[in-house]
């Protein structure tokens, strides 16, 4: 469960964003959708720790990520921008290091790798350096890292990213069991197709606000329009008119 | 195991595989030291060796004109050579380097000797040129000689005693033991030490900021449940850990090298035993602290792995320059220059291959002194390592 309220941050003149709320629930997929710009990074820069909102607070599991930012890391997978391997390391070392880190046990960390290496099916290279790797194989043993600890809440900041069909399509596999076993999945992205088919709650960023947060449905219904991709610009432009 | 502790092991396993890293910390850093200093030694002892052993072979215009001072160059090793045809013809001769040296002997020559009146010899040479420099000073270290000579029989000729026109005799006695005459050589070797462990941490220190983060792993990696002051130290304790290697294998490299370098024939005979090795090696090795987060500091400003290289350079040379200062006013080791990192380790270094016996005092300020400034520098670091601009 992540709870966002009156975020606010400014870089130097620039606000990133200027009063961000919404909740995203366990069980639950909800999409960020915005343009380039729009705060979504930001927003879940502050979320997984690494930057301290100038207002506004944000909760994981009720835990404040200000106030005890290392409790609330530990209840969160995260697969940032950007999220670079160890080159010289092979895949399950990669996966193994970060294991060690959440401070899981030695005879833990072995089977929750096998685990992982099953579920995202990266068997063919989990033994192999990481060093040459293909986008879609990063990825994959990116989020095998983030989800080493069995966190409640994910995190994800574009994670389609670079990714192919294939590779795509099985990301959103895996962002569906996480849902069913009651997770709490919040990602951003800025393609609509993909925030449509996923997710059960849409929060529309725009000039680091909300636009709009509601249902694909919902969205549908507020803003009149049936397809999707005209309700995110009408929602995009209504921010755009109230400057 | 800590967070620390993993983030330690990683980083040693992680640039065990690093090839950057090995050839830097266990090849280039340890070898360059010693093979330079080889290098040097080799070369000056040819020069010195050469100058007694070999004879000189000087060209001579006008021999006819003075065969006696022509036997006694012969009888102190210089061989008489057939020169240019004149003088004019010699001069270009030294110019183009043909030869390094040319006398001219005036068709006069004997004439004034006879009369008493200073009788011109001309040494036709490039000082220029330090291989010439040094056959001049030879050919003139026998001349003056066979100059002194002349006199002593003329004084003795009218009744003179020759020591009349030696009022003075000045003797000077050399105290300098032979471990003492290495140990001007040898200073340079502190700095090879130095570079070397240097080196060996180079890699680890850029990784730690801009490595990680041209590589997109910092975010990550501040996204997990271990503070960040755990993620720097560990790192910088890897890094000190490749310094100690780098500086133990350069030590040994170094002791190798020396075995197969004729010292003793340039009346040198450096203190640099296997027990020495050991003390050298504990006398430089708390300047890893401090180097591993000098070097992660100055990297910590940087953008980029090729930026933060570029200014490391500039941190290699860095411990060169107490030394430097140093080693120009000729400085006696005292307890207050024992609080500087790199001239101490330095002072120490030499005092220990002269084979002077060990000030404790000065030990421990120098190691104190040394790892307070590494202390001091690694708490810089992570603080550093808190701000929130360092993802960049």
């Amino acid at each position: 469960m992540i709870s966002v309220n009156g975020l606010r941050k400014s870089f130097g003149e620039v606000k990133a964003i200027d009063g961000v709320s919404f909740d995203a629930g366990d069980g639950l997929v909800t999409g960020l959708l915005g343009p380039n710009g729009a705060g979504k990074s930001t927003t879940l820069r502050v979320l997984y720790t690494v930057l301290k909102p100038d207002s506004g607070s944000a909760t994981i599991d009720g835990i404040d990520v200000v106030a005890n930012d290392l409790e609330a890391r530990r209840r969160i997978g995260t697969l940032p921008h950007s999220s670079g391997l160890y080159p010289h390391l092979t895949a399950r070392e990669n996966i193994a290091y970060y294991a060690k880190l959440y401070g899981l046990s030695p005879e833990l960390i072995d089977d929750r790798i096998e685990q992982l290496v099953q579920q995202l099916e990266i068997g063919d290279f989990a033994d192999r350096r990481t060093k040459g790797f293909s986008q879609g194989q990063r990825t994959k043993v990116a989020l095998a890292r983030a989800l080493v600890h069995e966190p409640q809440n994910i995190i994800l900041d574009e994670p389609s990213n670079g990714l192919d069909v294939m590779a795509t399509r099985s990301l959103r596999a895996l962002i569906k069991d996480l849902k069913a076993a009651g997770k709490c999945v919040l990602f951003s992205s800025h393609v609509m197709q993909e925030v449509a088919a996923l997710c059960d709650e849409i929060v529309i960023i725009a000039e680091g606000r909300v636009a709009i947060h509601d249902s694909p449905d919902g969205i549908r219904n507020r803003t009149g329009c049936d397809d999707l991709e005209d309700a995110f610009v009408k929602a995009i432009h209504s921010i755009d008119s109230s400057e | 195991m800590s967070a620390l502790g993993t983030v330690f092991f990683k980083e040693i396993r992680d640039n065990l595989r690093d090839r950057r890293t090995l050839l830097s910390a266990l090849l280039m850093g340890p070898l360059f030291g010693p093979i330079l200093f080889a290098f040097v030694i080799n070369l000056s002892l040819k020069q010195s060796l050469g100058e007694a052993g070999e004879p000189l072979d000087v060209p001579v215009i006008g021999q006819e004109h003075a065969p006696m001072l022509m036997g006694y160059l012969k009888s102190h090793n210089i061989n008489i050579t057939e020169a240019p045809a004149d003088r004019a013809a010699a001069v270009e001769a030294v110019k183009t380097g043909k030869h390094d040296l040319v006398l001219v002997i005036p068709g006069a020559f004997g004439a004034e000797l006879a009369d008493t009146v200073p009788a011109t010899i001309e040494v036709i040479s490039d000082l220029a040129n330090t291989q010439a420099e040094r056959e001049s000073r030879r050919a003139l270290r026998a001349l003056r000689s066979y100059d002194r000579e002349l006199a002593a029989i003329r004084l003795v000729a009218r009744g003179i005693s020759p020591t009349v026109v030696r009022p003075l005799n000045i003797d000077v006695v050399d105290v300098s033991t032979p471990s003492g005459r290495s140990a001007l050589l040898l200073g340079m070797l502190s700095y090879f030490f130095l570079f070397a462990l240097l080196t060996g941490g180079m890699n680890l220190a850029i990784d730690t900021t801009a490595g990680e983060r041209e590589r997109g792993s910092l975010e990550p990696l501040l996204c997990l449940p271990v503070t960040r002051d755990q993620l720097i130290f560990g790192k910088i304790f890897a890094a000190c850990l490749f310094m100690a290697l780098s500086l133990f294998l350069s030590l040994i490299s170094f002791y190798v090298t020396l075995q197969f370098v004729p010292l003793e024939k340039l009346g040198m005979t450096p203190n640099f035993d296997p027990l020495v090795v050991m003390k050298a090696f504990l006398l430089l090795v708390p300047f890893t602290l401090l180097g591993a987060s000098l070097m992660t500091l100055v990297a910590s400003f940087t953008k980029s792995f090729k930026e933060a290289q570029t200014w490391l350079s500039v941190v290699l040379l860095a411990p060169t320059l107490p030394i430097l200062i140093v080693s120009i006013l000729m400085v006696r080791p005292s307890t207050g220059l024992m609080i500087i990192p790199s001239l101490s380790q330095h002072l120490l270094l030499v005092g220990l291959i002269k084979n002077e016996p060990i000030n404790m005092l000065h030990v421990l300020v120098s190691v104190t002194g040394t790892l307070i400034a590494g202390v001091v520098l690694t708490l810089i670091c992570a603080r550093l390592y808190r701000r929130e601009g360092l993802l960049g």
